[in-house]
C-alpha cells in the first residue's frame, strides 16, 4: 500500500513547457570542455596529453581511488588542453579541464563493445563494466553507481527502487527517457536486478507523467518481479529516504545505509545508461538535459555531450528571452545559480533553466515569527528554524544534536517560510563551516605531530653525534696508548721508562731520519701509532710557538 | 567525660581521614588555561612571537592574565582564527592581526635553489624536501606559514605566497540576515 513520507510541499511542477517535446540532439559543439571531476568522490588524474588525437569513449581521466569513475573523450578529436576551466559550481571557481577540438568524424574507440549476454555474465563483470563506463548516480548525487551495485558483504538488496518521480519543477528530463526509452531503461533494471542480485523492483513514478507511467508499465508487463508505482505529486519525493518511505513506509535510519535495511535506490537514467554500458559498451558521455524556464525562447530536451558549454545549450532553444533574471543549473529547488554561461554540462546536470523575474523569489530576508511552517515541511524530520539560529550566531557544536547532517538540503523549509529566510543557505554555511573547523583542526594535530618528531629526530641525531665523538675520542686514546707502547719498542735506548708524555716527545726527536726506516718497517698498526704521535707532537709544538708569540 | 573525648576524636579522625582520602580521589588539575592555550597555538615553535616556542608564549600570557603586557596577537601563522581563540580562552576582546595578509605557504623559486639545505633544517614541520645540490620544493599542505625557512636561505629564493582558494577549500558566505541593507 503506497504511503507517503513525512513533511513535503507542493511547489508548481511548471513542467508543461519541456514535457511533450521529445529529445533531441544538440549539434556538435566548436569545442568541448570536459571537467576531471564530475562525480562524488576523488577526482580523477588526466591520462591524456594536449596534442594527442582521442576516440569518442576513450579514456581521458582515471583515478586510482575507490570512490570515483572515469572521464571518457565524448568525441573523436584533438586535445588542445588540460587546463583550469570555471565549473558549473556556486563558488565560480575552476576545476582542471579538458579542451577537446571535435574532428567532426564522431568515431568510437574501437575497445567498444558490449557484453554478450549479460544475464548469465558474472555479477563482477558488470559491476567492472558499470565502473569503467564512469556511470554515476544521475538524480543529482553524481555518487559512482558500481559501488552501490557492490553491496558489502552479508548484507543484501531485497527490493531494488527505481526513481523516476522527477520531483524537481521544470525538469522532464527522466521523463523524457523514461517515455521514449522504456524498453531500454526496463533492460537495464533487469541487468542491475541479475547483478545485485534481487528478485524485486518498483518503479516510482509521479502521476503528474502518465506517458511515462503508461509506457514503462508496458515495457515491464513481460517481467516478472518489476512493479510500476504511480506516486501522488509532492516534493521532495525523489530524495532517496522520502522515495524509500513513500513507497515501502520504512524510514531510512539516521547515519545508516539503504542496504542495511536491505533497499536500494537508482535513478531511472542511471539504468538506461547501464543498459547503454553493458549491452552496447557506450560510457557514459551524453546525457539529457532539460532547457526550460519562461525566459527560453523554446524550451527543449536535449541529448548533450559533457562538456558542452551551457551557451550552446540555450542558444540552441532560441536563446533567452529579455528579463532574464537567473541561470539555474538543475532544478529551481536545489539547483544552483549561475553567472557564467561558458561552463560546460557534467553529469549530475539534469537542466538548464533561465528564470524571469516572476518565477523566483528576490525577497529580503525579514526576522523569524516563530510560525513553525519550516518544521511541518521538512521531509526530514528536522527543525529548520533552531538549526538557523545556531548557524546565524555560529553555535556549530550543537548542530550535531539537531542532526544537521541529515538535512538533504531539499529547500522546502525556505520554500514555505513567510519571512523569506533562505534556509537552506544557513545550513550549507553551517556544514562547510564545521568541515572547514575539522580539517583547520587536523591540520593544527598533524602540524603539532610533524613539530614533535622532527625535534625528537634532531635531538636523536644530536645524541648520535655526541656518542659518535665520544667514540672518536676514546679510539684517540687508544692510538695514544698504543703509539705509547709502540714508542718504547722504537726508542728504547733512548728513554725505556720514560713516562707517556716524554716517549711520545722522543718518539718524535728521533723522527728526523734514523727512525724512518724503523718505522716503515713497523707493523701497519705501530707505523700509524707512530704517525698518531707525530702528529701530536706538531700539534703540541704549533701551541708552543703560538704560545711564545703571543707572550713576545 | 571520656567517652565524650573518644566519640569527639573518633570523629575527627574519620572525617579527617575522609576529608583526605577524598582531597586525593577528587583532585582537580589546576589552571587549564595554559594547557588550553597552548592547544590554540599551531605548536611549530617557530619563535615569531619572540618566545622561545608556543609553550613559553603561553606560559606568558597566563602570567600576563588580563593586564595585556603580552599582545595576543603576536602569532603569525596562527593569524586571525588563533587571536580569536586566544581572545575566547582569556575573555578578552580581541584585536586586529599584526599583519593581515590571510594565510600563506613559502615557495621555493627551484630555478635559484642551489641545494643547501638550510631551509630543510630550520623548518619545524619537515614540509620542505630536498637534498643536497638538488633543487628543494615545499609540501604545500604541510606548511604552516611560520617563515623560519625565509632568513636561512642564502640565496634568498624563498617567498612567502597567498594561499589559492580552490574549488575544494571554498565555503559558503553566511547569508546577511534581516537587518541587511538590500542592494538597490
Amino acid at each position: 500500500m503506497l504511503g507517503s513520507f513525512h513533511g513535503g510541499v507542493h511547489p508548481h511542477g511548471n513542467k508543461g513547457m519541456a514535457s511533450h517535446k521529445a529529445i533531441e540532439p544538440l549539434p556538435m559543439p566548436q569545442r568541448l570542455y570536459v571537467p576531471l571531476h564530475q562525480h562524488a568522490g576523488q577526482p580523477c588524474d588526466p591520462c591524456v596529453t594536449v596534442g594527442q588525437k582521442v576516440l569518442k569513449g576513450e579514456e581521458i581521466g582515471r583515478s586510482d581511488a575507490w570512490v570515483s569513475t572515469p572521464i571518457h573523450a565524448p568525441t573523436s578529436g584533438t586535445v588542445v588542453g588540460i587546463e583550469e576551466y570555471p565549473a558549473g559550481h556556486p563558488s565560480g571557481l575552476t576545476m582542471l579541464t579538458v579542451v577537446i577540438d571535435p574532428d567532426g568524424e564522431d568515431r568510437w574507440s574501437d575497445s567498444i563493445a558490449g557484453i554478450a549476454d549479460p544475464m548469465n555474465a558474472e555479477p563482477a563483470v558488470i559491476q567492472e563494466r558499470i565502473r569503467w563506463a564512469g556511470i554515476v548516480g544521475l538524480g543529482g548525487a553524481v555518487y559512482p553507481s558500481f559501488i552501490k551495485m557492490t553491496p558489502p558483504k552479508g548484507k543484501k538488496v531485497e527490493t531494488l527502487l527505481i526513481n523516476g518521480a522527477e520531483c524537481e519543477p521544470y525538469l522532464t528530463s527522466d521523463e523524457r527517457v523514461m517515455v521514449e526509452r522504456a524498453k531500454e531503461t526496463i533492460a537495464g533494471i533487469e541487468i542491475m536486478m541479475h547483478t545485485l542480485p534481487t528478485s524485486k523492483c518498483v518503479i516510482g513514478i509521479e502521476d503528474n507523467k502518465p506517458e511515462a507511467i503508461k509506457a514503462m508499465t508496458e515495457a515491464a508487463r513481460s517481467y516478472n518481479g518489476i512493479r510500476v508505482q504511480p506516486m501522488p505529486a509532492m516534493y521532495p519525493q525523489g530524495a532517496r529516504q522520502q522515495l524509500v518511505e513513500a513507497i515501502t513506509g520504512k524510514q531510512v535510519p539516521s547515519g545508516a545505509r539503504l542496504v542495511d535495511i536491505g533497499l536500494l535506490v537508482h535513478n531511472v537514467t542511471t539504468a538506461y545508461s547501464i543498459y547503454e554500458a553493458v549491452v552496447h559498451g557506450k560510457p557514459l558521455i551524453t546525457r539529457v538535459v532539460t532547457v526550460s524556464g519562461r525566459g527560453i525562447a523554446k524550451p527543449a530536451n536535449l541529448e548533450t555531450l559533457l562538456g558542452t558549454p551551457i551557451r550552446n545549450l540555450i542558444d540552441h532553444c532560441g536563446g533567452m528571452k529579455p528579463g532574464v533574471r537567473k541561470v539555474i543549473l538543475g532544478g529551481p529547488m536545489m539547483g544552483l545559480a549561475v553567472d557564467n554561461l561558458d561552463v560546460p554540462v557534467v553529469k549530475g546536470i539534469a537542466g538548464v533553466l533561465a528564470l524571469l523575474q516572476n518565477e523566483i523569489v528576490d525577497k529580503p530576508e525579514q526576522p523569524c515569527i516563530r510560525c513553525g511552517r519550516c518544521v511541518q515541511a521538512c521531509p526530514m524530520s528536522l527543525v529548520p528554524s533552531e538549526m538557523a539560529w545556531r548557524a546565524k550566531v555560529n553555535q556549530l557544536d550543537v548542530m550535531p544534536e539537531l542532526h544537521l547532517n541529515d538535512c538533504i538540503e531539499c529547500g522546502s523549509c525556505g520554500f514555505v517560510c513567510p519571512s523569506n529566510i533562505p534556509l537552506v543557505q544557513y545550513f550549507r554555511y553551517a556544514k562547510l563551516a564545521i568541515q572547514a573547523d575539522r580539517r583547520a583542526q587536523k591540520k593544527l594535530d598533524m602540524d603539532k605531530a610533524r613539530t614533535k618528531a622532527k625535534a625528537a629526530r634532531v635531538e636523536q641525531e644530536k645524541l648520535e653525534k655526541e656518542r659518535q665523538k665520544e667514540a672518536m675520542k676514546a679510539a684517540m686514546a687508544a692510538r695514544k696508548k698504543a703509539a705509547a707502547e709502540a714508542a718504547p719498542a722504537e726508542a728504547a735506548p733512548a728513554a725505556p721508562a720514560a713516562p707517556a708524555t716524554e716517549t711520545v716527545a722522543a718518539a718524535v726527536a728521533t723522527d728526523a731520519a734514523p727512525v724512518a726506516e724503523g718505522a716503515a718497517a713497523l707493523s701497519d698498526a705501530e707505523s700509524k701509532a707512530a704517525r698518531a704521535a707525530r702528529a701530536a707532537q706538531a700539534a703540541r709544538a704549533a701551541r708552543a710557538a703560538k704560545a711564545a708569540k703571543e707572550q713576545a | 567525660m571520656i567517652d565524650a573525648v573518644l566519640s569527639m576524636s573518633g570523629m575527627a579522625l574519620a572525617a579527617g581521614i575522609g576529608l583526605g582520602f577524598a582531597a586525593k580521589k577528587f583532585y582537580v588539575q589546576a589552571d587549564p588555561l595554559g594547557e588550553k592555550l597552548v592547544g590554540a597555538l599551531p605548536g611549530s615553535n617557530c619563535g615569531n612571537c619572540g618566545f622561545p616556542g608556543c609553550q613559553a608564549y603561553a606560559d606568558a600570557l597566563v602570567a600576563s592574565g588580563a593586564d595585556g603586557n603580552v599582545a595576543i596577537n603576536l602569532c603569525t601563522p596562527g593569524g586571525t582564527p588563533t587571536i580569536k581563540q586566544i581572545a575566547d580562552i582569556l575573555g578578552v576582546e580581541p584585536v586586529a592581526a599584526k599583519t593581515d595578509h590571510g594565510p600563506r605557504v613559502a615557495y621555493i623559486d627551484e630555478a635559484r635553489c642551489i641545494g643547501c639545505t638550510a631551509c630543510i633544517k630550520a623548518c619545524p614541520v619537515d614540509a620542505i624536501v630536498g637534498a643536497n645540490k638538488q633543487s628543494h620544493t615545499v609540501i604545500v599542505s604541510w606548511c604552516t606559514d611560520c617563515e623560519a625557512c625565509v632568513e636561512p636561505c642564502p640565496v634568498d629564493c624563498i617567498d612567502m605566497v597567498p594561499v589559492v582558494t580552490s574549488l575544494y577549500d571554498w565555503r559558503w558566505e553566511k547569508p546577511a540576515g534581516p537587518n541587511a541593507q538590500v542592494a538597490a
